[in-house]
Formats: C-alpha cells, structure tokens, sequence
C-alpha cells in the first residue's frame, strides 16, 4: 500500500499522529503527477511552489496540534475555481494569462482548513462537453484505458483522483459533469443540492444550474468533503441559509427500511448490458441490505435533453458575453473599431464547442423564437421538476445508471454533437430539478472498464444518498479497484 | 430547414462572434440537426404550465447597504488587455 492510495480518512490520522509529514505528503504527490501525469493530461497547471509553502504551513499548525480534518491534505481543482494569484483558464484560450485577484468560497474554505492546493485540472473548456475532448490543453485519458475519454466536464478532476495524482479534487456539474466521469472513472462524485455550496469565484457556465461537489476515493471522503465546502455564502445570493447536517456521521446510520425508487424510463432499450446488469446487482445488494425496492415513474425523462440544451445554452451565451477583450482575457483588435474587436477576439478565445453553444442559446433567446424555445423549454423543466418531487412522495430515493454505457473511445462521438449529447440522458435532470446525486463504482464491464450507479435524493437529503453509497461499500468491494497505471 | 445560413450570419452578429466560412456551414448543419431534435418539447402540452427559472425557490437576497473593502483599482485592472489612467481602455467608439 502506498500513501497515495490512502483516503483523506487514513491520510488525516497518519498526519495527526505525525507519522508523516504534509510537505512529504506533498513531494510524493507531485512525484506521483511527473511520472504518471504525461499519460494521463489531468493537470493544466501544477501549483508546485505554491503547494509546498501550504505544506510548510500546514505542518507548523500539525505541529502546534491546530490541525482540521483538511490540514496538510494535497487536493486538486478543476480549473473552473478561481484561485488568487495561480493562472485560472477554464481550459479556454480567451482566458490565457488571467491571474485572479482572490479566490472563491469553495476555494477559501479549503485553505481556511490549510488544505495543499496541488493543481488546476484539466476540462472541457467553459466546462461545455462530456468527453473531456473540447480542451486546447489536449484531451485527458482515461486512466483505466488511454484510449478511452474519462467523461466531462470534469474529466481532469474524475482521471486525476482515479490516477492517485491527488488526495481527493473539486468539480463542477452543469448537467453531469462530475456523475458521468467519476462513473467512467470509477471513483465517487456527488453534486449536490442547487444552493448546497457557494458558486462565488466559480466561473459560470449556465447559472441555474451549475454546482460545486467533491470527486474522491470513496464515500467517506466525499462525506469529509463536502462538509468543508457546503454552507451558506452571503456572497453568492443563490446559496441556501439552511443547515449542513454532520455528514461524516450521518453516513454511518443504517439503511433498513430506506425506500429506494427504481425509475422505469431508465432502463432503456440501448443501455448497454454490462451497465444493465451491474445496476440489476447493485438493486439485489440494496434488497439485502433490507430496502425496499419500489418501481416508479418519471415520465418526461425522454425531454430532458433537449429542455437542458435550450436552458443551459440561453444561460451560457449571456454568460458568456463578458468574454469581450476588455477587462481581462484575450484582445484581438484589427484597428477596425471596438465591434470588430470583440468579434475578432471572441472568434479567436472561443472553441468550436463553445461557439455551439453560446450560437445556440443567442438563438433561443433571440427576438420571436424566445417563446418557442426558451420559454417553452422552462415550462417543460417544471414539468420534470414535477416528476421527481412526485417520486420523492413515495420513495426516499432513486437508483439508476449514471451513463448509458462504460466510457467510450477518444473520438467516438466527436463529429457529432447530438450523440453526444445524448450521453448525459440520465444525469440532466437531475440538474433541472435542482436536487442532489451521487455516483459510485458498482461493476465492471467485460473490457474491464468501470461502471457506476447513481443516487437522487430530495432536495438537501445528501446524507440520505451518501448513507446508501456507504452501506453499499460496506457490501461491495468496487470502490477499492483501482486503475492499471 | 430550421435554420438557414443568412440566420446563422444574423445570430453570429448579435453574438458578437466573427465566423470563418466554414465554421458558418458547420453550424448551419449542427444548429439545424439540434433545432430538429429539441421540436419534440411540441409533444408536450404546456398552456398553464408556470415556467421554472431556478429550480430551488429563492426570495430576494437583500443585504445591509454597507460600505466594505473593495477590490481596489490595480486589482480590478491587473488582467486587462489594456489601462490607463486607471481605466480599461478600449478602441475608439465614436468617430
């Protein structure tokens, strides 16, 4: 056993008891990115002189008995979070060179536990992909076969926790963008409840429904983590003033009794049969456990798709449009007047996805084609919503796949968009409805990929669906597989 | 059709984006073939149904209108392409 392989959990005792020191910790880590790293791509940008002065500080607090739960633990970020004084891109190059003023909540939050920043992790750029493809940094490998995609957007931070390159990392997801790699990754990844954690310093996608969640090892540490980042954030009006339950405790309550919905409209013809049967198994698990089992419906499941890339495009080209060359990013200016400079730049920093995507949502929002488009599609986003708050009457939770199939191959899906698309089918709801979900290693498929189930919950019941990913490891043992590298 | 090449053209100006040839074809084809798909919300019947901006209901966020420490003007200027005078500086608009 290696320290890399140990969970925030076992890596917190070995700290506090000073068996090892965080700025050793951290050089094994940063070994661990240089020789692993060049097969992989999950780093943008490795932090080194910045990590080690944070271990430095973090071992005087261990010293000194000051330590947190965090204390001196290397984590990494997606390159969505801003980070005061280390080069924030989003994996865009019309963000080149920009060096934040501050940090974000999430990111504040971390280092108030004097938490090891390692790195900024790869993504699909403006967090717009689910292949980990649309990146100018190149695309990232999945760890468990390079020639497969790890999922997106956070295809960076799902690879780099998989790969042992980090302690534990934070992502964002959008419409699936931690669920669907953690599952190709098989490590676990929660997006929690909208409002749960603070957006504030995390760059915007599409902001009703992007959130931040932790990517780790296992259900412990996704516990440990999420702990320190929820909570409400004056500076973010959209966070919710509600209470953050104990979630490292909450986990460990038994599961006998719990009430877990199995939705008919997702399982599908097409799922592929390795998925199909690992989530057949994992339904037999819980039945052991002693949960009930209970068939339910969510019938506008099939229109999530396309009420997701109406929404979240509309969003995203309002968003977007901050990117004009003048406050920071990049300038492309032909002399030809400040129209032509914006145009020029903005061609320039923007990848093809990303044009898409804000032509798209320009589109939808556009005079006479909003009501047909973007109107209609939050009207059916009520309608979705409905679905689950319906299910949730009977049920505690759900249980279903993350994907449609294992991570497929690099190149696979990128000549057309709508195909890929379409691999977020059982995630995006989720992120329309604004609940919570979770994703966890339960299966294998023949090639020796991963595979992962996913849990809903209610609203803010995130120790509800992390306590059924914890009796599920206690059952299992896919959480402790680990990729060939 | 559900889009043609002039809207495309037309939207790539309110979007401020500046398209090569052929990146006007492509998203001619990629805008028609997602318009295509998203017609199947038309299946569902939404008359009364009341739109959903942010799936968890929010009041307005109102806070105390204090004075705090700002950003500050270097700061805020740190990244841009261009300042001067403590100001963004940006090509002429006016002729």
């Amino acid at each position: 056993m290696e320290l890399t392989d140990l969970t925030l959990y076992e890596l917190q005792g070995l700290l506090t008891r000073k068996e090892v020191s965080s700025t050793d910790l951290t050089k094994i880590y940063l070994n661990r990115i240089s020789s692993v790293d060049p097969r992989v791509n999950a780093y943008i940008r490795v932090a080194e002189e910045e990590a080690l002065r944070a271990a430095e500080k973090a071992d005087r607090r261990l010293q000194a008995g000051e330590g947190h739960f965090l204390t001196g633990i290397p984590l990494a970020l997606k390159d969505i979070f801003i980070t005061e004084a280390i080069e924030t891109t989003c994996a865009s190059r019309i963000l080149a060179g920009f060096i934040p003023p501050y940090d974000g909540t999430a990111v504040k939050r971390l280092k108030a536990q004097d938490a090891v920043i390692l790195g900024k992790l790869n993504m699909d750029e403006f967090a717009m992909g689910s292949s980990n493809e649309n990146s100018p940094f190149g695309a990232v490998k999945n760890p468990w076969n390079p020639a497969c995609v790890p999922g997106g957007s956070s295809g960076g931070s799902a690879a780099c926790v998989a790969a042992r390159m980090a302690a534990a990392a934070l992502g964002t997801d959008t419409g699936g963008s931690i669920r669907q790699p953690a599952s190709h990754c098989g490590v676990v990844g929660l997006k929690p409840t909208y409002g749960r954690v603070s957006r504030y310093g995390v760059i915007a996608y599409a902001s009703s429904l992007d959130q931040v969640g932790p990517l780790t090892r296992d259900i412990q540490d996704c516990a440990i983590l999420l702990q320190a980042v929820a909570g409400y954030d004056p500076l973010d009006s959209t966070s919710i003033d509600t209470p953050v339950p104990d979630y490292p405790e909450e986990i460990k309550k038994p599961i006998k009794g719990l009430k877990i919905g199995r939705p008919k409209e997702y399982f599908i013809e097409g799922l592929d049969p390795d998925v199909a049967s690992a989530i057949d198994r994992a339904f037999a698990t819980y039945r052991d456990l002693g949960a009930e089992i209970i068939d339910v419906s969510l019938p506008h499941t099939d229109y999530a798709i396309a009420c997701y890339y109406l929404i979240a495009t509309a969003e995203a080209s309002s968003n977007l449009a901050r990117y004009d060359g003048v406050r920071f990013g990049q300038r492309i200016d032909p002399g030809e007047g400040l129209i032509e400079m914006y145009r020029q730049s903005r061609a320039a920093g923007f990848g093809t996805e990303v044009k898409r995507r804000i032509m798209l949502g320009t589109y939808a929002l556009s005079s006479g084609y909003y009501d047909a488009y973007y109107l209609k599609a939050q009207k059916v986003r009520t309608l979705i919503r409905q679905d689950l708050t319906e299910a949730f009457e009977k049920v505690d939770a759900l249980l279903t796949p993350v994907a449609p199939s294992p991570a497929f191959r690099i190149g696979e899906k990128t000549a057309d968009p709508l195909q890929m698309y379409l691999s977020d089918i059982f995630t995006i709801s989720i992120n329309l409805a604004g609940t919570c979900g979770l994703s966890l290693p339960c299966g294998q498929s023949r090639e020796g990929l991963p595979i992962g189930l996913q849990l809903i919950g209610k609203p803010f019941a995130e120790e509800v669906i992390l306590r059924a990913g914890y009796a599920f490891e206690q059952a299992t043992e896919w959480h402790l597989q680990k990729a060939p590298l | 059709m559900k889009i043609s090449r002039k809207e495309v053209e037309y939207v790539a100006g309110l979007a401020r984006l500046s398209l090569r040839e052929e990146e006007i074809e492509a998203l001619t084809s990629d805008m028609d073939s997602i318009l295509a798909y998203v017609e199947k919300l038309n299946e569902l019947e939404t008359a009364g149904i009341i739109p959903t901006a942010h799936a968890v209901p929010v009041e307005n966020a109102f806070r105390e209108d204090e004075i705090r420490p700002s950003l500050g003007t270097s700061k805020a200027l740190q990244n841009s392409p261009e300042s001067e005078n403590g100001c963004f500086r940006v090509p002429k608009v006016i002729e």
